[in-house]
């Protein structure tokens, strides 16, 4: 039995599974979930998360949210086929590799999606980009990619010289940034700029990108 | 070369603490005091560049981010100690979604309540009257998600005790005790039996006894 991921192609967290998916080359299907309808709100889909969010992953019996986690289990069940995401054949690595994806949870994430959510959701509700918002949030990204600066000119790839979920974790909140105005706090910094080119143009990820077509015209 | 794990007066260090306790796995800790500015000396910087805690040690290994360490000491110790993880993939998963629920969730509210109403004080800073009510107002949605969910399963994940509701421990005794928001948790009934299950586990009383909190 297929793996079924519920979300939509646009979304970031959706993404990021689906990005980690086509890394390992599994097979899956996504379900559509209609957002603008209040799916995510309705008990049926309440029994899966909880929580009312998107992605959710099933795969037979199992019924698994928040990306994240979603994502480290398809990483392990597929260890054997795809790339090797989590070094799970090196306890120190795979232990790097752990760090830093809690640092893009708990240093990057709360930086920049309140600035990805101003440019590109708040219109939606009708409301203009809030500056101050979105300038306290680029003061702290600003100083967490100070941090990767400098990580990043002793490795190629933030757990080492060798990429890594905790890179991927980083791929759809930034794609969605680097379309905003603000775009040069990535560029300005060299390391961060050359990191970012890299990991977006992996063939998964640009797999991935061509559906993140969040608040743009659709085309008739 | 014993584990080191820096900063254990504080809550994060304390999910470190817990999980080494749990697998039986020797340790020291190191004071760093936060009021002094401790985190922020170069030292500690080379060792963990955004300043927090905990920082662990294990031999040349460093490590930072509490979730990421009790994950890596959880995964090197699975055959000593209590099973934090699960026996299958399948159950690991389950804890790695609920760790997941606590970091993005859980935590953000309870950690704003924490600093505004135990540490602001002591850094001579107001109390931000509004942040606490709306972080509250926040904190006791996710709590009447989990009385939903623990109505359904003993803990967490399931019918184990994990790494998910080990990772709640620390600023939940925050919540009940120096915070004063013990009602919060004693009001929904499924709630406020698992936390007297998982806050009377040996492990915590030791955890307190060896890393008494800042106040």
């Amino acid at each position: 039995m297929a793996l079924k991921l519920h979300g939509v192609a646009m979304s970031t967290c959706t993404a990021r599974v689906l990005t980690c998916l086509h890394e390992k080359e599994a097979e899956f299907e996504l379900v559509p979930v209609d957002l603008f309808a209040g799916e995510h709100k309705q008990p049926a889909f309440l029994a899966k998360n909880p929580f009312g969010q998107i992605p959710v992953l099933e795969d037979g019996d199992l019924t698994l949210f928040e990306s994240r986690a979603i994502s480290a289990y398809v990483a392990e069940k597929f260890k054997e086929t795809g790339y090797d995401l989590i070094r799970h054949q090196n306890p120190k690595e795979a232990a790097q590799v752990k760090v830093w994806m809690e640092v893009e949870s708990q240093q990057y994430h709360p930086a920049i999606s309140p600035i990805v959510y101003q440019f590109f959701v708040a219109p939606l509700h009708g409301k203009t980009p809030d500056e101050a918002i979105i300038n306290e949030n680029l003061e702290k990204l600003g100083k967490v990619l100070d941090i990767y600066e400098e990580k990043l000119s002793g490795s190629k790839y933030l757990a080492g010289d060798f990429y890594s979920l905790a890179d991927l974790f980083h791929l759809s909140y930034t794609y969605y940034f680097m379309k905003t105005p603000r775009a040069n706090l990535i560029n300005d910094r060299p390391h961060v700029k050359a990191w970012w080119e890299d990991i977006s143009s992996r063939p998964a990820f640009v797999e991935v990108a061509s559906g993140m077509n969040f608040g743009e015209e659709k085309k008739d | 070369m014993v584990v080191k794990v820096y900063g254990p007066a504080y809550a994060s260090p304390k999910r470190v603490i817990l999980c080494l306790i749990e697998k039986g796995v020797e340790f020291e800790t190191v004071n760093v005091d936060l009021l002094k500015g401790e985190n922020r000396d170069p030292e500690f910087l080379k060792m963990q560049p955004f300043g927090s805690l905990p920082v662990t040690q294990d031999g040349d290994l460093t490590l930072f981010e509490s979730r990421a360490t009790m994950r890596y000491f959880a995964e090197k110790y699975k055959s000593q100690g209590t099973d934090l993880l699960g026996k299958t993939l399948e159950e690991k998963a389950l804890v790695d979604n609920w760790i997941d629920v606590e970091a993005t969730s859980f935590n953000p509210p309870i950690y704003a309540m924490t600093f505004q109403i135990l540490f602001a004080p002591a850094l001579g800073l107001p109390k931000d009257e509004k942040a606490i009510q709306e972080s509250e107002e926040k904190l006791a949605k996710v709590l009447d998600i989990y009385e939903e969910r623990l109505s359904k399963s003993k803990y967490l994940a399931g019918d184990f005790f994990s790494l998910a509701d080990l990772s709640h421990i620390p600023f939940t005794q925050y919540l009940v005790g120096p915070m004063g928001k013990e009602h919060m948790v004693k009001s929904r009934k499924h709630v406020s039996a698992w936390w007297d299950d998982i806050s009377s586990r040996p492990s915590w009383a030791k955890t307190l006894q060896i890393c008494p909190p800042p106040m």
